[in-house]
C-alpha cells in the first residue's frame, strides 16, 4: 500500500514540487525585507525549473495515480511540459516588472506556482471533480494575480470581471459534470467513455451536461460565444500574468477539453463536431475582425488570443489522433509566440504601462534594433510565416482538418478555407505594429530604458524556441505524436 | 549529379550567409557594407554560372538534385534546376549585383538593413526556382515576402506604407489558399516531393471540381504575383513607391515567380484544369496585355509607366504558357528572362534620372538628351529592347510566343501583336518626352552625365541584351527537354493532339518554315 502511494507521488511530482516551491515562497516570505523580496522570485523560479526536470520523473513512471483521479500519460507529460515553461517565463518577466511598478511580493510567486499547480492537475485529471479541483486552483490564484496592481482601476476592474464571470462559468462546469454523473453515475472520464459505448446511445441528460461543460471550458480557453470578458481582463491584468493567463491555462484547459471531448464522447463526435465548427468560425472571425480595430497593443495581443484559439478549435474539430497531435504541437508554438510577445510588451510598458499604443512603438526599429527584431519574430510567427512556429503550428493544424475530410466531408474543407483567410485578416494589425516600428518617424523624445537581464533572458528564450520550432521541429513533433497516442481514444 | 552535390545548397544559401558577414559589420561601416554585399553577390553570380558547365542540355529531368529528410517522412528538403529554372536562377544572380550597384549612392538611412534585406530576398527567389519540395517552395515563396515588405516600407518613397501592406496582404492572400492546396494534395497524395504528387495524379486523376479548385488555388497565387489582370493593382503602387533597387528585384526576377509557379506547378499538376481554363485566361492575359500599354501610354509618371509596361509584358508570357505548345512555352520563358533584363533596366534607368531630380514626373524632364548623351543613349537601347526591336533580345520571346500561340489560336495571337505597336508607341513617346526637343526645365541643363558607377551598370546590361538577342539558341536549346516534356505530358493527359506542326494547316506549315529558318 505504501510503495503504491510512493508510486503515486512520483507521478504527480510536478505538481508536488510547484506546490512546495510556493509554500517555501509564502513561508520565506516574511522573512525577506521589502527591498528584497526579488529573490523570492528567484526561489520560484528555481522551483518551476526543478518542477519542469520532475516533469522526466513522472514520464519515467507513467500510470494512473491516486486511484486513477489522475493518469500521468505522455498526453498530460506533454502539456505538462508546456505549461512549466510557460510560468517560468513568467516569472522570469515578472521579476523587473514588479519592481519597476513598486509591487514586488511574495505571493505573486507563490500564486503562480499555485496556479501551475492546478494547470498541472487539468492536465493529468482522469476524473470530472478531480479536474475541478484544478481548474479552480488555476482560477482563483489567477483572479488574484490579474487585480495585483492594486492602485490601478482598470487592475481591479479585470480582477473583478474575471472573478465575477470566471466564478460563473465554474458553476457551469460543475453543472455539467453533476448531469454527467446524473446520466452515467460517473465522473471518471474513462468509465463515461466505457459506459456510452456499452450502452450504445448517449442520453440527452449526458449532451446536456457535455454542452453545460463546453460553456464552462469554453469560457476558460476564451472562445466564441464566450470571449466578451477576454480582451478586458487581459488589458487590464499587468502585463506578466497577461503572458501567463494568455499561455498556460488555455494549454492546460485544452488538454482537458481534448480528453473530455475525445476520450469520454469521442463516441458522439459528429455532434459536437458541429458546436466546434460554428465556435471555430465565430472565435476566428471576432478575434481577427476585432483585433483590426485596436489601437492599443495589449488589447489586440489579447483578440489574437482569441483568434489563435479559434484556429486551435479547427485541428480540434478533426477529431482524430493526427488532431490531437496538431493541437498540442499548436499549444506548444502559440506560447512561445504568446509569451514572447507579452513579454516585450511588458519591457516597453514602461512604468506605470503607459506606452502601450501602437504609435508609442514608432521608430523603434532603429531606438531599440534588437526589441524590435526580436518582437518582428513573434509577429510574424502569430502571423504564420514560414521558418516561425506560428506557421508550423497553421500547417498542421490545416493539415490534421483536411485529413479528417472523409469523416466530416466538406464542412471541414471550408472550416480550413474560413481559417486560411482569417489568418490573412490577421496579418494585417500584425504588420500594422511592424509598420509603426519600422516605417513610422518616432512621434517624440523618448530614450527607451534598457532590457533587464532576467526579462531579456526570457524573451531569448522564446524567441530561440520561436525559430527552433519553426526549422526543425521533428522531435517536438514526434513528441506530440505520442502523446496524441497515448489517450485513449473512441 | 557529376562532382557537384551541393551546387544548389551553395548557390541558394550563399547569399544568406553573406548576411551574417554584413551582421557583424559595424552598422555605421557603409563602404565595407556595400562593398561585401556587392563581393557576395558577385561570387554568387560565378558560383550559379557553373551550373552552366554541367547542365546537360538534352535531359529533361532534374540535375544536381539534392534530397534530404526534413519534417517527419512526408517533407524533403529537395532541390533540383531543369531547363525552365535554371536561366531564372541566373536571372536572379545577374540582376542582383546590379540590383546593389545602382543603390551604391542612393541609399543612406540604414545601409546595413537595405543590404540585408537584398541578400535575403535573393536567397529566398532562388529557393522558390530551385524547390522541388511544396513545402520547401511554400517557405521559400514567403520568405521573400518580407525583406520586400520591409525594402518598400522603410527605403520606399512617397505613399511608401500604403504601397507596402497593399503588396503583402494582396500576395499572402494568394498564397494561404495556396497552402490549402498543397496540404490537399498531401492528404490524397500522402507526400509534399512534386515528383511524388505528379505520379500520383498521373496514375490517379482527380474529379473533376477537385481538379478545378484545386488549379483554381494554385493560380489564384501565382495570377496575383505575375499580376494577372484584374489582379494587378497592387503592382504600380508597389514599383513606383519602391526604391530602385527594389523596382529592379521586383519586375526583374519577383513577378516572374508567379509565371514560374504556373508553368512548374499549375499546369502540370492540373492539365485538364489548366486546359479548361484555357480560354478564360487567354482572355484575361489579352486584356492585360492591351489594358497595361493603354494605361502605361497615359501615365505621366515615368516609373508608373515602366510599371504598367510590365502587366502588358507579363499578360503575353501567360498568354504564350496557356497556348501548350513548345514553341510558345519556350518563349514565354525566354520572355521572362528578357523582360527581368529589359525592365529591370530600363527601372536602373529611371532611377538614375531620379537620383539626379528626386522625381518622376515626365513634364519635369524634356530635352535630356542635351545635358546628359550618354545616359540617354542607354534609355533609348533599352526601351528599344523593352519594344521587341530585332534583333534585340525582346523580340525573339514575342516572336516565338505569337508563332507559338498562332497555332491553335489565330485571334488570340492576332491580339496579342497589338502590343508590339501599342508598347512602340508608349516607349517611343515617352523617350520622346524626356529625351527629345529643347530642355524645358531650367535645373536640367546642368544635370551631370552618368557616371562611371552608373556606365557600368548600364554596359553590362546592354551588352545582356545583345547578348540574348543575337545567341539565343544558347538558352532555348536548353530549355527545349523540359519544355517538350511538360507540353507532351499535358496534351497527352487532356487527349490534345501532340503537336500542331504535325497537321498541315497553312499556318502550320508556314510557322514550320519559319523554325527551320530559325534553326539554320
Amino acid at each position: 500500500m505504501w510503495a503504491g502511494q510512493l508510486l503515486n507521488l512520483h507521478r504527480i511530482a510536478p505538481e508536488l514540487h510547484l506546490v512546495v516551491a510556493g509554500i517555501v515562497v509564502m513561508i520565506l516570505d516574511p522573512f525577506i525585507g521589502p527591498t528584497r523580496k526579488r529573490w523570492l522570485g528567484w526561489v520560484a523560479f528555481v522551483g518551476a525549473l526543478l518542477a519542469l526536470l520532475s516533469v522526466h520523473v513522472a514520464y519515467d513512471s507513467r500510470g494512473p495515480a491516486y486511484d486513477n483521479l489522475i493518469s500521468t500519460d505522455m498526453f498530460s507529460v506533454f502539456v505538462h511540459a508546456v505549461v512549466i515553461f510557460a510560468a517560468a517565463l513568467a516569472i522570469l518577466g515578472s521579476l523587473d516588472y514588479l519592481e519597476r511598478e513598486g509591487i514586488q511580493r511574495g505571493e505573486y510567486y507563490a500564486l503562480i506556482l499555485f496556479a501551475t499547480a492546478g494547470m498541472g492537475i487539468l492536465a493529468g485529471a482522469n476524473e470530472l471533480v478531480t479536474a475541478f479541483i484544478g481548474l479552480e486552483m488555476s482560477s482563483i490564484s489567477t483572479y488574484v494575480l490579474v487585480g495585483f496592481r492594486r492602485r490601478s482601476t482598470e487592475s481591479n476592474e479585470a480582477s473583478m470581471k474575471y472573478f465575477l464571470l470566471g466564478s460563473f462559468a465554474t458553476a457551469f462546469f460543475l453543472y455539467g459534470i453533476a448531469m454527467v454523473y446524473g446520466a452515467t453515475g460517473t465522473t471518471y472520464l474513462d468509465k463515461v467513455q466505457a459506459m456510452l459505448e456499452g450502452s450504445g446511445t448517449v442520453p440527452a441528460l449526458a449532451m446536456l451536461g457535455l454542452g453545460l461543460i463546453f460553456v464552462g471550458l469554453g469560457f476558460k480557453v476564451v472562445i466564441a460565444p464566450f470571449q466578451v470578458y477576454g480582451p478586458d481582463v487581459y488589458q487590464g491584468a499587468p502585463t506578466p500574468v497577461t503572458a501567463l493567463l494568455s499561455s498556460a491555462p488555455k494549454v492546460a484547459t485544452f488538454a482537458l477539453m481534448l480528453r473530455v471531448f475525445y476520450v469520454s464522447f469521442g463516441m458522439v463526435s459528429e455532434f459536437w463536431f458541429w458546436v466546434i465548427w460554428i465556435s471555430a468560425v465565430l472565435t476566428m472571425f471576432i478575434g481577427n475582425l476585432a483585433a483590426l480595430v485596436q489601437t492599443n497593443v495589449k488589447r489586440m495581443l489579447a483578440y489574437s488570443s482569441i483568434a489563435h484559439a479559434g484556429y486551435i478549435l479547427v485541428a480540434f474539430a478533426a477529431s482524430t489522433t493526427l488532431g490531437v497531435a496538431a493541437v498540442l504541437f499548436y499549444l506548444a508554438a502559440y506560447v512561445l509566440m504568446k509569451v514572447g510577445a507579452f513579454l516585450i510588451v511588458t519591457h516597453l510598458g514602461q512604468r506605470g504601462e503607459t506606452r502601450l499604443e501602437i504609435q508609442d512603438y514608432a521608430g523603434l526599429g532603429s531606438k531599440e534594433p534588437v526589441v524590435a527584431a526580436c518582437f518582428s519574430l513573434f509577429l510574424l510567427s502569430l502571423l504564420g510565416l514560414p521558418a516561425t512556429a506560428g506557421f508550423l503550428g497553421k500547417f498542421f493544424a490545416f493539415q490534421s482538418a483536411l485529413d479528417s475530410h472523409s469523416t466530416h466531408g466538406t464542412a471541414i474543407i471550408w472550416l480550413v478555407v474560413i481559417a486560411a483567410i482569417n489568418s490573412v485578416i490577421g496579418a494585417y494589425y500584425y504588420l500594422r505594429v511592424m509598420v509603426s516600428m519600422y516605417f513610422a518617424e518616432p512621434t517624440e523624445d523618448y530614450v527607451p530604458s534598457s532590457v533587464a537581464p532576467a526579462l531579456g533572458f526570457a524573451i531569448f528564450v522564446a524567441a530561440a524556441g520561436t525559430l527552433y520550432l519553426g526549422l526543425l521541429p521533428a522531435q517536438v513533433l514526434e513528441f506530440a505524436r505520442t502523446a496524441a497516442d497515448s489517450l485513449p481514444l473512441h | 549529379m557529376g562532382g557537384q552535390p551541393l551546387l544548389l545548397t551553395v548557390i541558394t544559401f550563399l547569399p544568406l550567409l553573406s548576411v551574417v558577414a554584413l551582421l557583424l559589420l559595424r552598422s555605421d561601416d557603409h563602404l565595407w557594407i556595400r562593398r561585401i554585399a556587392l563581393a557576395a553577390s558577385l561570387a554568387e553570380f560565378a558560383v550559379s554560372l557553373l551550373l552552366l558547365r554541367g547542365f546537360d542540355a538534352s535531359n529533361a529531368a532534374y540535375q544536381f538534385t539534392e534530397y534530404h529528410h526534413w519534417i517527419g517522412e512526408a517533407i524533403h528538403y529537395h532541390l533540383g534546376v531543369d531547363g525552365i529554372s535554371l536561366f531564372l536562377v541566373l536571372l536572379t544572380t545577374f540582376l542582383t549585383p546590379l540590383a546593389i550597384l545602382c543603390s551604391w549612392e542612393s541609399i543612406h538611412t540604414n545601409v546595413k538593413g537595405f543590404f540585408v534585406s537584398l541578400l535575403v530576398i535573393e536567397t529566398a527567389m532562388i529557393g522558390v526556382f530551385l524547390s522541388l519540395d511544396l513545402f520547401l517552395f511554400f517557405v521559400f515563396w514567403e520568405l521573400t515576402l518580407i525583406p520586400m515588405y520591409f525594402m518598400i516600407g522603410i527605403w520606399g518613397h512617397g505613399r511608401r506604407i500604403y504601397a507596402a501592406v497593399k503588396f503583402i496582404l494582396y500576395t499572402m492572400f494568394g498564397s494561404i489558399l495556396m497552402l490549402v492546396a498543397i496540404l490537399w494534395l498531401y492528404g490524397l497524395s500522402g507526400t509534399f516531393d512534386l515528383d511524388g504528387i505528379q505520379q500520383y495524379l498521373t496514375v490517379t486523376p482527380l474529379p473533376h471540381t477537385t481538379e478545378l479548385l484545386l488549379f483554381g488555388a494554385f493560380f489564384l497565387a501565382f495570377a496575383i504575383k505575375v499580376p494577372l489582370f484584374p489582379l494587378h493593382t497592387w503592382l504600380p503602387d508597389a514599383h513606383t513607391e519602391a526604391p530602385t533597387a527594389g523596382s529592379v528585384i521586383l519586375a526583374g526576377v519577383m513577378l516572374k515567380l508567379g509565371t514560374y509557379g504556373i508553368l512548374r506547378f499549375c499546369v502540370p499538376l492540373f492539365p485538364s484544369g489548366a486546359a479548361e481554363m484555357a480560354p478564360l485566361v487567354g482572355v484575361l492575359a489579352i486584356i492585360g496585355i492591351v489594358y497595361g500599354a493603354l494605361v502605361a501610354t497615359v501615365q505621366t509618371d515615368l516609373k508608373r509607366l515602366v510599371a504598367y509596361t510590365s502587366v502588358s509584358h507579363l499578360g503575353l508570357v501567360i498568354l504564350g504558357i496557356f497556348a501548350f505548345q513548345a514553341t510558345a512555352i519556350q518563349g514565354a520563358i525566354y520572355q521572362m528572362l528578357n523582360h527581368g533584363v529589359s525592365t529591370g533596366a530600363l527601372f536602373l534607368s529611371v532611377g538614375m534620372l531620379y537620383d539626379r531630380r528626386h522625381t518622376h514626373e515626365i513634364k519635369e524632364f524634356g530635352g535630356l538628351a542635351t545635358p546628359m548623351p550618354v545616359l540617354m543613349s542607354f534609355f533609348l537601347f533599352v526601351a528599344l529592347s523593352s519594344l521587341a526591336l530585332p534583333p534585340l533580345n525582346g523580340f525573339i520571346g514575342e516572336f516565338l510566343i505569337l508563332v507559338g500561340t498562332f497555332l491553335d489560336h489565330h485571334v488570340w495571337a492576332s491580339l496579342a501583336a497589338s502590343a508590339a505597336v501599342l508598347s512602340a508607341i508608349y516607349l517611343l513617346w515617352a523617350y520622346q518626352r524626356v529625351a527629345l526637343g529643347e530642355v524645358t526645365v531650367e535645373k536640367n541643363r546642368t544635370l551631370p552625365d552618368a557616371s562611371k558607377r552608373e556606365r557600368i551598370i548600364l554596359v553590362t546590361v546592354s551588352l545582356a541584351i545583345l547578348f540574348m538577342g543575337i545567341a539565343s539558341p544558347l538558352f532555348t536549346s536548353r530549355m527545349e527537354a523540359s519544355v517538350s516534356n511538360v507540353v507532351t505530358r499535358v496534351r497527352a493527359s487532356v487527349n490534345m493532339p501532340q503537336s500542331a506542326i504535325g497537321r498541315e494547316t497553312p499556318s502550320a506549315s508556314f510557322v514550320k518554315a519559319i523554325l527551320a529558318r530559325e534553326q539554320q
